[in-house]
């Protein structure tokens, strides 16, 4: 939320509009991600973790600089994560225990092992889980914007999309649609380079994901992905833009995907070079920590102290689920309908 | 008590239901300003205003997704496919995002997908299709397909009242073909998941659904002129959920069954209907279970081509008068 408390100690005017304690809010949420992360790749490698793994590396500064240029609360503004936006989901209220257990397909996790990942929603807090078939969720945050439009509400949906998947039907068929409904909706394009293994080139014929936006006579900005404030402003603008009735907005975010599609993709099809450059010299996070401190905005101290306090949070989430059961068998059956209630188990089951 | 025809009590039950709960709102194409292609909205962007009818784009999959969306957040919207056989253009949205929404996430997503289909309108294959049994297979969804026009009416209120995503089937043959006197002023509501039974018999079943009850209720009518056969008639009017015990009633009262749908035979929901009448009512048979359905071709344009591959009325007498020799 964009009014906080003063901040509590004299510093120099902090960027973007924020304060002192959002600054470094967003640096917790930085490094939540990273950690989260972290520690679900040590659960993976004790096999845990049930199904793939998936990693925001490099990307966790867009998605938690997006998220937080959202109204948060019971009820406000909904996005819609793709898997490589764990962040945003963190920024918007999903707890680690609640990532923990669904990737271990625990009964206590928020879908009681029924999906994976972060396949999941809340939509009091403001994030609605994606299916796997990409673009999909356009149309739908194209619905839930449309809701917000007719019933006057002064909300903003907000909907991720790879560069991959901007060449799906429904991408376009949501984005045409939200376009003419004039409906509040933030579309961020994530230009991470690949899609599973293929490159740009072989995905579109534009330079920049921007240029799509012009057919749909929307605006259409670049921003430099790893850049958190700068996501963070070009986000705050056009959710106003759209709260303001003025539609929808496109930002292209230019990241990097560092890790391959999932933790069994060893990216052979990745140049090393490449990728020990986007390490060294544009890791997102990184990059914000020079900030804080070059602008005198926070001291190395506080960000230590934020670091083991989310390794403390993140330990305590661990210990509190890693032993839990995996869902009873027969609660595969319900919930399918909401009536009937149930699906019958079938009769020779019991011979 | 007034004559209505299938279309306007459709008409009428999407009003009254536009009228009832501000939440139900009406997307499709060419759905406000010019009332729909066979103009079941008329009128309604005049009464209840743009904002509650949509004209869209030329994009299934963005009608039914944004309905989706809406859906979550408690509307109830109610999309129009042109025709229905457009609705292929939304399979994935609604088989892989609208049908699991509930049991993946617990999203409530309380959609109407409506629209006309089936043939003997010399349609073609692009505009005669019946699409049920390509969603028939996934759980989740929920499929009704009127016959009459008090169905037409009480399935159309009841699927926007009900809580999961309900295809609505509406044949075009029917339109303005039948007529039914309604009773007005009331609440008119066919439960979703009962069959009706539109004929009694006691020497053979004849269960179907959509315009082909018609033709099933000339054949018994026929059957019983020229043949002294009694033949029962079971509308299944809900194709999901299936009203299994109204099956087995039928089938366990005249032991012989004929299934009689519009569609093509390969992988259609005869075949399930036989399945279960199999697994629940085998002791009752005393013949085997008889399909009548389209030929497995893409629907043809021609008169002559299209009556020959559609099931006709001829072709349930004498399916049915075989079974009944048997």
């Amino acid at each position: 939320m964009v009014s906080r408390a003063a901040p509590t100690t004299q510093a120099p005017p902090a960027p973007a509009g924020l304060t002192r304690d959002q600054l470094l809010e967003i640096y917790r949420y930085l490094r939540l991600t990273r950690t989260l992360e972290e520690r679900l790749v040590a659960l993976y490698r004790q096999s845990k973790v049930i199904g793939g793994l998936f990693r925001s590396l490099g990307q966790e500064g867009e998605s938690v600089a997006s998220a937080y240029a959202l109204q948060r609360g019971r009820n406000r503004d909904i996005l819609s994560p793709l898997i490589r936006n764990l962040g945003s989901m963190l920024v918007m209220g999903a707890q680690p225990i609640q990532i923990l257990r669904q990737y271990m397909a625990k009964a206590e996790g928020p879908t009681r092992g029924r999906e994976l990942n972060v396949h999941f929603n809340d939509l009091e807090r403001g994030y609605l889980g994606q299916i796997s078939h990409l673009g999909d969720m356009v149309p739908v945050m194209a619905g839930i914007a449309l809701t917000f439009k007719l019933r006057g509400e002064p909300r903003v949906g907000l909907v991720y999309i790879g560069d991959g998947a901007t060449s799906t039907g429904t991408f376009h068929e949501g984005l045409n649609f939200a376009a003419v409904q004039r409906v509040p909706l933030v579309v961020i394009a994530e230009y991470n380079r690949w899609a599973y293994s293929t490159p740009p080139e072989k995905q579109f014929a534009v330079r920049d994901l921007a240029e799509k936006a012009k057919a749909y006579g929307v605006p259409g900005v670049t921003v430099d992905g790893n850049d958190v404030l700068a996501v963070y402003e070009a986000t705050r603008f056009a959710v106003e833009r759209a709260r303001g009735g003025h539609g929808v907005h496109v930002i292209e975010v230019k990241t990097y995907r560092r890790k391959g599609h999932a933790e069994h993709d060893d990216q052979h099809y990745v140049p090393k070079d490449e990728l020990d450059w986007w390490a060294k010299e544009n890791d997102p996070v990184d990059r914000y920590v020079k900030r804080l401190l070059q602008g005198e905005w926070a001291e190395e101290r506080e960000l230590r102290t934020i670091d083991a306090q989310v390794k403390t949070e993140i330990d305590e989430a661990t210990d509190a689920c890693v032993d839990e059961p995996l869902p009873s068998p027969e609660s595969a059956l319900t919930g399918v309908y909401a009536d009937p209630p149930g699906t019958p188990r079938h009769w020779y089951r019991n011979l | 008590m007034a004559d209505v025809t299938y279309l306007e009590a459709l008409r009428q039950g999407l009003w009254e239901e536009m009228e009832r709960d501000p939440s139900v709102f009406i997307l499709g194409e060419d759905v406000g300003a010019y009332g729909g292609a066979f103009k079941v909205t008329e009128g309604f962007a005049k009464q209840f205003g743009e904002e509650r009818v949509i004209d869209t784009p030329i994009s299934e999959a963005a009608i039914v997704g944004a309905a989706a969306g809406a859906a979550h957040m408690g509307m109830r919207p109610v999309a129009e496919m042109q025709f229905i056989d457009f609705i292929s253009c939304a399979y994935d949205m609604l088989t892989n995002y609208v049908a699991t929404a509930r049991y993946r996430a617990g999203l409530a997503t309380p959609i109407v997908v409506r629209g006309p289909c089936g043939g003997y309108v010399r349609g073609g294959p692009f505009h005669s299709q019946n699409p049920e049994a390509a969603f028939f297979h996934t759980p989740g969804l929920k499929i009704v397909y009127p016959a009459t026009a008090r169905d037409a009416k009480g399935l159309i209120k009841a699927s926007i009242r009900d809580d999961d995503p309900v295809i609505y089937l509406e044949h075009k043959w029917l339109y303005r073909r039948i007529k039914e006197q309604l009773p007005e002023g009331e609440d008119l509501l066919t439960p979703i998941g009962q069959a009706r039974l539109a004929r009694e018999g006691k020497d053979l079943s004849i269960v179907t659904y959509g315009a082909t009850v018609w033709k099933a209720l000339e054949a018994a009518e026929q059957l019983a002129k020229d043949d002294r056969l009694s033949v029962e008639v079971l509308d299944l009017r809900t194709l999901l959920p299936m009203d299994d015990a109204a099956i087995m009633r039928t089938v366990q009262k005249t032991n012989k069954v004929v299934i009689v749908h519009e569609d093509t035979r390969t992988g259609g929901i005869a075949g399930e209907i036989a399945a279960r009448i199999n697994e629940q009512a085998f002791e009752w048979l005393d013949g085997p279970i008889m399909r009548v359905t389209a030929h497995d071709v893409p629907l043809p344009y021609a008169p002559t081509l299209e009556d020959f591959v559609l099931p006709q009325t001829e072709d349930i007498v004498k399916a049915a008068r075989w079974l009944a020799a048997y």
